[in-house]
């Protein structure tokens, strides 16, 4: 390692407050109610704290997952990570692993509970395109605000607006109100502002996952080559596909730990492998579950996931799902239906699985218990991490509904066997198609 | 490359209060893109635009002047009730409309602080500065209606920015309290518009001169309320050469200088305790806010 380390990362956490007062903007009413609740915890904390000073500090990582007051959460524990210069490196993880917290303690947007980072330049965060643009202001203003606001000086500004504008191919909307823009104008726009920032370090969240197809193109090519020119960049993506592209370095997050650094493959490999020890392909839905809409009693009591045949929230493009849903029920239900919905991580739907769509004669007569199965043969969905929502309802209403049940992965598989890769970049399904190509023997290519 | 080359130290929050002054100084030009959109934006899509600046201080000129001036017959320093009311009503308006901007900014620019970093005490300091140009527009509106009366200002405007400062610390302590508080209690936005309006009866329509004299050393209890300083002093600044009366066939200053910089003494600590604690607070709640807003 001849390079020095421009992020020093020590023994770094942040911890958050679950609970009654994760949603802190409340009104003095309910402050005042809750005083009690708050003694009681203030009693409650000092007590662990006294006996986490007993048990002393040995007991390290189990002790934050249990030991201490349970109105805490560790969204991201004891992180130690040199990144040095000019690397390219991915944040790898589930959703909840850590990596937002990550970005947002480095760019200085919330302040850790323990530990440090240095810094050693300027640091540029774009965790989300387009941050303080106005509506009401003209495209040639929000170049201006936007590049303030992302930490340009107005020199800087005025002497890349050309360039700026030339990348957002907006040239002739400049002097109208970005109001009256179309939401893929003002994305150019505000990923050009950001391409053209200069930092030593660049930390980008997810962002180049907008615009369409050939903007997104443009946009990764711009942040290789702001690479390529020797900055350093922190990328997050759950797009394995992008990150073993454009990456050097891997670092997976589990659970608020670093659990695996080193080159992007290594990591990658790391993240399937540790996901096929999955715990998540196997859910138990009798026990109780956030943002689950269920009526009284739940419909389902347990749900399964076999990847590639194998128990396993992970399979691969090309590859075969089945789902198993246990149901338990104290009445027959009359008109079941049963969707399994698939979104992408922008909420959109992928696809939905009905048998009431596509056989509604297996649903008819259904006894009051047992197993539904789904098995999706061929996967034709392009790499990435999905999300499978399951609800099931009768002729009036829904009766259960879990809207995250599971997410998903789908490895990058060579499915045309020519090398290339595949990734979201290229759309969000891949098709088999046939290819003709015929010339004229006079349009010889050294014709023109 | 690296001539601007900086470490940046990432800790946990310690420390009893660090404003960071030199990076409030370095970072200051993203506080001018902030007032400069805020001017921009604010009169967007109104048929009237600028106009309301003076609209506003006209018609609550008219209200006070002829409803507490005339019909009520307060006390107008020897001035034209007109006159008198609109040279507290131009600053006053100036700090009520920044003190309210201010409480609600932190909220408002939410979207913004959980996606970036910067200074955040340009978010509440934004619009005591922004503002400015509205408090031109009034003040020359009040130099319009000065010269209508005949009156060539005093020498003593060259006093007016230091009144300006004054009332600018009070909105900046004031107000970063309760954008902090804003954060964490939404009453905010439902109290602020009713606090505004009990402190402008508290300040604007009785003055000081109106006070009975026989309180004597008492009366200047009234410029606690650091805002009675601000306005009598930014009235008394510009007209206190016609701010006479008579007294025993002798003319005499309603305000004197020394009763002016008595009440200013008064509301000092007020101002300076307001300015500490609203700061202070706005550091402690600046901790958490990407975590709670």
């Amino acid at each position: 390692m001849s390079r020095d380390a421009i992020i020093e990362i020590e023994g770094l956490g942040k911890r958050y407050r679950l609970g009654e007062s994760v949603d802190m903007t409340r009104n003095f009413r309910e402050t005042l109610m809750s005083l009690p609740g708050y003694f009681k915890r203030k009693a409650a904390e000092k007590l662990a704290r006294a006996r986490a000073a007993e048990g002393g500090a040995g007991a390290g990582g189990a002790a934050a997952e249990n030991g201490e007051s349970p109105a805490y959460l560790w969204a991201l524990r004891d992180i130690n990570l040199n990144i040095a210069e000019g690397d390219v490196v991915g944040i790898i993880g589930r959703n909840g692993a850590g990596k937002s917290t990550m970005l947002k303690i480095l760019s200085r947007i919330t302040q850790p509970t323990t530990g440090r980072a240095k810094i050693h330049g300027r640091l540029s965060a774009l965790l989300e395109v387009g941050t303080g643009f106005h509506p009401e202001l003209t495209g040639r203003e929000n170049i201006f605000l936007n590049g303030a606001i992302l930490g340009m000086r107005k020199a800087e500004i005025e002497r890349k607006f050309d360039e700026i504008v030339a990348f957002a191919e907006t040239e002739k909307f400049l002097d109208t109100p970005v109001k009256r823009y179309s939401s893929g104008m003002r994305v150019r726009l505000a990923f050009a502002v950001a391409a053209h920032l200069e930092p030593e370090v660049l930390v980008v969240d997810e962002v180049i996952a907008v615009g369409d197809f050939e903007f997104q193109n443009k946009s990764v090519r711009r942040m290789q080559q702001l690479a390529q020119e020797g900055r350093t960049v922190l990328f997050v993506s759950h797009n394995l596909a992008i990150l073993r592209h454009f990456c050097r370095t891997g670092v997976l997050l589990e659970k608020g730990r670093i659990v695996h650094t080193g080159p992007i493959d290594d990591t990658i490999d790391h993240y399937l492998a540790r996901s096929h020890v999955a715990q998540h392909h196997d859910i138990d839905l009798r026990k109780p579950l956030d943002n689950r809409s269920a009526g009284s009693p739940p419909f389902f009591t347990a749900f399964r996931v076999f990847g590639n045949g194998r128990p396993s929230t992970i399979s691969t493009m090309g590859g075969s799902l089945d789902f198993e849903l246990d149901y338990d029920y104290p009445r027959p239900v009359d008109g079941l239906r049963v969707n399994i919905i698939v979104r992408d991580i922008n909420e959109q739907v992928v696809v939905q699985f009905s048998p009431s769509q596509q056989c509604p004669e297996k649903l008819v007569g259904s006894p009051t218990r047992g197993t539904i199965r789904c098995r999706v043969p061929w996967l034709n969905l392009i790499a990435g991490t999905y999300r499978v929502e399951i609800n099931a309802g009768d002729n009036e209403k829904d009766i259960d509904r879990i809207p995250e049940v599971c997410e998903i992965t789908l490895a990058e598989h060579d499915v045309f066997g020519t090398g290339k890769a595949l990734s979201r970049i290229h759309g969000m399904v891949y098709l088999p198609c046939e290819w003709q190509t015929s010339w004229e023997k006079s349009a010889a290519p050294s014709a023109r | 490359m690296k001539q601007d080359f900086v470490t940046t130290n990432i800790e946990p929050p310690h420390g009893f209060m660090n404003l960071n002054i030199a990076e409030l100084w370095h970072n200051r030009e993203l506080l001018y893109f902030l007032c400069w959109r805020d001017i921009k934006v604010k009169y967007k899509q109104t048929a009237l635009g600028f106009m309301w600046a003076i609209i506003v201080p006209l018609v609550n000129m008219v209200i006070f002047g002829t409803i507490f001036g005339r019909v009520g017959g307060l006390p107008t320093n020897g001035l034209n009730p007109y006159l008198s009311y609109l040279a507290v009503l131009v600053p006053w308006n100036y700090f009520a409309t920044s003190l309210v901007m201010t409480s609600l900014s932190m909220v408002k620019d939410a979207p913004m602080l959980t996606k970036i970093y910067f200074p955040r005490l340009y978010s509440p300091l934004n619009p005591s500065f922004s503002n400015l140009v509205d408090l031109a527009i009034g003040f020359s509106i009040l130099l319009v209606v000065t010269a209508i009366n005949g009156i060539v200002p005093a020498a003593t405007s060259l006093l007016l920015p230091l009144f300006v400062i004054w009332m600018m610390l009070v909105g900046v302590g004031i107000g970063s309290f309760l954008s902090a508080l804003n954060v964490r209690y939404r009453d905010v936005s439902h109290m602020v518009p009713f606090l505004v309006q009990i402190w402008m009866y508290m300040t604007v329509l009785t003055s000081f001169s109106g006070l009975p004299e026989r309180w004597g050393a008492w009366r200047f209890l009234y410029g606690i309320n650091p805002m009675v300083g601000a306005v009598e002093g930014f009235r008394w600044a510009l007209l206190n050469h016609h701010m006479v009366k008579e007294v025993g066939g002798q003319v005499v200053p309603v305000l004197p200088a020394h009763d002016l910089m008595m009440l200013m003494a008064a509301g000092l600590p007020a101002m300076i305790g307001m300015l500490a604690l609203g700061l202070y607070y706005f550091k402690r709640t600046e901790r958490i806010f990407a975590d709670v807003v």
